[in-house]
């Protein structure tokens, strides 16, 4: 440093504290490949916090964060401390953990992570945010492993805001996480992997699967799982479109559909619909850390950029399992995640200098496009301009592709109302942000988990482009949405505090205009310090 | 490839309110942006617009009550501020601010800890007091970029996003365009309003403009009822509640930045939205439940004495910079007024900017980034720095 280097002291360089722990590898989610990544790597002796946010908080559920449940979940869901046994005991995997000398922690939440780079000199390490129902803190760590999964990419159709809409991999964790499904007889969206799968545990737990129903005129997964599920007793409804689902006081009671050759429509008698048509790769973490991440059709949607299915672009963070792409927008599966998850850690592991033979990679592929199945379901429900997508915020598809100011804000002026997408279209491609920042479409305290994808890809069917040609809107932290004072650092640092200004705090920045170059200038720096609030 | 007679680089809220300043009065103009509109720190800021130190202060205030009807779209504009304290050192300064706001002729009524929480219901018992500018206000910045840039086409200036300046073109001592990758587009007159980038656009042609980015972040609640007072801050924050009812509000250590022609690579919020929560839950305890539900950064420009350049170049004579550092969300629509007149007349007809030219700096010496320590600093170079 030169010896005329000035500091300054308002600055934040020097200020971020030390993390409230730390642990040479964080695992961030306790699936299967989360948990067979923090065996593997503590095997080596590293040493390894496991964080799965499992079990949720109740007024996070019905938030439907981080999954989309559609309030079918018992009231079993309210008594934490049991959900955690449940959690344990359907998963030996995490027993495994526990054992192999893991730090395992449930129920707590990784709402950001952070590390040093452009833009981010003054972070001393790389650091996790973590939070439980009561506080946050802080966790620095030398490696990351994202084992995230993927979510439920959903559709809106009438009524899809009542309880009982619902999708897969909610579906999944309430049926076989929590052990606390409340849903008894089902119509499962789609007829790709992903609803067979949805379909066969369905039926496996004894629920009545009424039918599965596709936009598309042919069934998408394999020819002889369409034969066994008739032969289960599931009606296949192919070329038909959800119109609306009827409700009463226990949420939706069944499903109308419209039969798009003929237009005849006709309600299948239900009380949970499950949207089993894609999942996606959860890859917020990796945006809010700077992490590449880019289109990948086959993968569900967007997906970390990786040589090998565990690196990403950045040095110390890795992904395994459904994060690193839901294959045709199903699950790679159980047996795959664990195998990814296991290679992660020998990734990770090489990457600290232990000795490790990495296994050969066993990639699951699939060839089938699911963006291009969530656009065909998308197009069709295109048909109900009227259908609010975004629950949140209350925007409609038509709202959307009108790019209509909320209602908060009254009728539209003359020269708004001859504004819509259209207009926008003529100075450079439909951008999401954008479009969220008008319409505020995507911009509730569900983080748009449930609205997303589905108004990306309305955006693309009413712009013409493909759904791969809207750019990602930006994912930001907290990435769970946390009340204010638990996320607060109620002990802050003494530096944090004793320099904290309202602005920058340069020094004569906020002096009155007529004061500059008087002898007043110097009295109005003093009285302004901290910032003057302008 | 075409261009205008006045070509604006940068389509902030800067560059677009000069856009439509100047279509107001007749002239061809075109904005062109590197991205799309208000990208960079004009979506991003907190909105406010009470800057009783500025030279374009009184016409900030005469023009924000006008804007929607003047622009044809709304800007969520709402009046007025409550800015209270719970220390009594803050109240100090706060007292003293509304001085020197009454000293320029505008109403400031001091509060009693009940009126502040008549107008501010989230406060708490912890107020020890506050003021009341019967001026000010705030407004929503995405909407207000947004608003700018059609109000601008609707009176037929053009905005091409997307649009790099790469290079700024002269000949005979003036500027004749502006280089891009849609190929040269010529003018008779720039407006260089490119934010951070303006430095690096000015020095090849021999202008030095000395700047220094740096990061500044804010978090935003889920939606709480509306509050009389939207515009409530104090405790060490600027912010407001959304007409939407969210909580947005910044404040605290900022970072300083390199950042080259093409712009930011990321702008990346920090742990430091941990003590905003903290301080928001602090200010409005009965809002301290809310959930937060995102966080954002933007990049702002800071001259050496922080303040802005507004500056009609002598040399080219051709030659308009605007480059407003931390407070040109709310000034914008004085700042285009201001760079209408100066592209078109010369000079600023309601304002004396004597103050903000560029040649205050012509002494500035080459290493004042690294005096001021304004550079990137590590932690193990801070701790250094800190050490007695
Ligand atoms: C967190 C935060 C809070 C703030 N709060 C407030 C507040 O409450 N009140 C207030 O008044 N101000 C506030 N500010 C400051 C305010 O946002 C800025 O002063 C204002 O937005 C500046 O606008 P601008 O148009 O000059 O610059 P910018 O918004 O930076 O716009 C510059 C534009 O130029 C474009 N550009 C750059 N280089 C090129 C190139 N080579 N070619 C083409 N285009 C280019 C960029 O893409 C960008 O769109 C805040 C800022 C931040 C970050």
């Amino acid at each position: 440093m030169s010896a005329t280097r000035g500091f300054d002291r308002i600055s934040q360089a020097g200020k971020v504290p030390a993390p409230d722990e730390r642990t040479q590898i964080l695992v961030v989610g306790g699936g299967p490949a989360g948990a067979a990544a923090a065996i593997e790597a503590a095997k080596a002796g590293g040493s390894v916090m496991l964080v799965d946010e499992n079990p949720v908080g109740v007024g996070l559920m019905a938030l439907d964060t981080p999954l989309y449940f559609g309030g079918r979940f018992t009231n079993a869901v309210q008594t934490q401390a049991r959900m955690v046994e449940q959690i344990l005991a359907s998963s030996p995997l995490l027993e495994a953990a526990f054992e192999a000398g893991v730090d395992v922690r449930l129920g707590t939440y990784v709402w950001g992570a952070f590390t040093p780079g452009w833009g981010l000199a003054s972070l001393p390490e790389s650091l996790a945010g973590l939070a439980d129902e009561e506080r946050a803190w802080m966790v620095g760590f030398n490696r990351l492993i994202l084992a995230t999964g993927a979510r439920d990419v959903a559709f809106a159709f009438r009524g899809w805001d009542q309880p009982g809409v619902m999708g897969a991999r909610a579906f999944e964790a309430l049926t076989s996480r929590y052990d606390a499904f409340s849903g008894r007889r089902l119509v499962i969206l789609g007829t790709g992997e992903l609803a067979i799968e949805t379909a066969r545990a369905a039926l496996s737990r004894g629920l009545l699967v009424e039918a599965v129903v596709d936009v598309a005129d042919a069934f998408q997964g394999d020819p002889s799982a369409a034969a066994e599920l008739a032969a289960a007793g599931v009606e296949i409804l192919l070329g038909h479109v959800p119109v609306s689902a009827p409700s009463g006081l226990e949420g939706i009671e069944g499903l109308t559909l419209s039969d798009h050759a003929t237009g005849a429509t006709r309600t299948l008698p239900c009380d949970t619909i499950i949207e089993a048509i894609s999942l996606t790769p959860v890859i917020e973490l990796l945006d809010v850390l700077g992490g590449a991440i880019a289109p990948a059709p086959r993968l569900g949607g967007h997906a970390p950029v990786t040589s090998d299915g565990t690196a990403t672009s950045l040095p110390n963070i890795f992904i395994a399992g459904d994060v690193a792409g839901a294959p045709g927008g199903a699950s790679m599966g159980e047996e795959a995640a664990i195998a990814s998850g296991r290679r992660a850690a020998q990734a990770v592991l090489a990457s600290l200098g232990h000795e490790v033979r990495p296994e050969v990679s066993t990639v699951v592929e699939s060839d089938f496009d699911a963006l291009a199945y969530q656009m065909a379901w998308a197009r069709a429900l295109m048909s109900d301009p009227d259908v609010v997508i975004c629950q949140c915020e209350e925007v409609s598809r038509a709202a959307l592709t009108e790019v209509r100011p909320p209602g908060y804000l009254g009728p539209p002026s003359p020269a708004q109302a001859k504004r819509d997408l259209a207009s926008l279209l003529e100075d450079g491609p439909a951008n999401q942000d954008q479009i969220k920042r008008l319409t505020r479409a995507c911009m509730g305290p569900c983080q748009a988990r449930r609205c997303r994808e589905q108004v990306a890809l309305t955006l693309a069917c009413a712009s013409n482009v493909a759904p791969a040609d809207v750019p990602l809107a930006g994912y930001r932290a907290p990435v769970r949405p946390l009340p204010l004072n638990v996320l607060a650092d109620w002990d802050e640092s003494p530096e944090i505090a004793r320099h904290w200004d309202v602005w920058m705090g340069i020094p004569g920045q906020w002096t009155p205009y007529d004061d500059i170059g008087t002898e007043r200038e110097a009295l109005s720096a003093g009285i302004l310090g901290e910032g003057g609030h302008a | 490839m075409s261009g205008a007679s006045v070509i604006v680089i940068g389509a902030g809220v800067t560059g677009l309110s000069s856009a439509w300043w100047l279509a107001r009065s007749g002239v061809d103009v075109l904005v062109i942006d590197k991205g799309i509109v208000g990208w960079e720190a004009s979506g991003r800021n907190g909105g406010g617009a009470s800057h009783y130190h500025s030279p374009l202060f009184h016409e900030e205030q005469k023009l924000w009550p006008q804007m929607d009807e003047l622009l044809g779209y709304t800007t969520e504009y709402r009046r007025e501020r409550v800015i209270f304290a719970t220390t009594e050192h803050h109240l100090e300064n706060y007292r003293r601010m509304a001085e020197i706001c009454r000293g320029l002729g505008y109403r400031v009524d001091d509060l009693d800890p009940a009126q502040v929480r008549s107008f501010v219901p989230l406060a708490g018992d912890n107020v020890t007091g506050g003021i009341h500018l019967r001026f000010g206000g705030q407004a929503n910045p995405q909407r207000t970029v947004q608003a700018y840039a059609w109000a601008l086409q609707d009176l037929g200036g053009r905005v091409f996003q997307h649009t790099p300046a790469l290079r700024i073109v002269t000949a005979g001592g003036r500027v004749s365009g502006v280089e891009t990758p849609r190929g040269v587009l010529g003018c008779d007159h720039l407006v260089v309003a490119a934010g951070p980038q303006a430095e690096a656009l000015l020095a090849p042609i021999g202008l030095r403009l000395p700047l220094a980015p740096a990061r500044a972040e804010m978090i935003v609640t889920e939606p709480a009822p509306l509050m009389p007072v939207g515009g409530a801050d104090g405790n060490g924050l600027y912010g407001r509640q959304t007409l939407r009812g969210n909580l947005a509000y910044g404040g605290g250590p900022h970072e300083w930045l390199d950042v080259d022609a093409l712009g930011p690579r990321r702008r990346p919020s920090t742990p430091i939205l941990r003590n905003l929560a903290k301080r928001v839950a602090e200010l409005l305890p009965r809002g301290a439940h809310l959930r937060v539900i995102r966080s954002w950064a933007g990049v702002v420009e800071n001259t050496p004495d922080g303040r802005p350049v507004l500056d009609r170049i002598a040399d080219p004579g051709n030659l308009t910079v605007a480059t407003m550092s931390g407070v040109g969300f709310g000034l914008s629509p004085a700042t285009g007024h201001a760079v209408r007149d100066l592209v078109i007349d010369g000079r600023c007809s309601f304002a004396d900017l004597g103050k903000l030219t560029l040649a205050r700096f012509k002494d500035t010496p080459a290493d004042w980034r690294e005096r001021q320590g304004w550079l990137p600093t590590t932690h193990e170079q801070a701790l250094a720095a800190m050490a007695p």
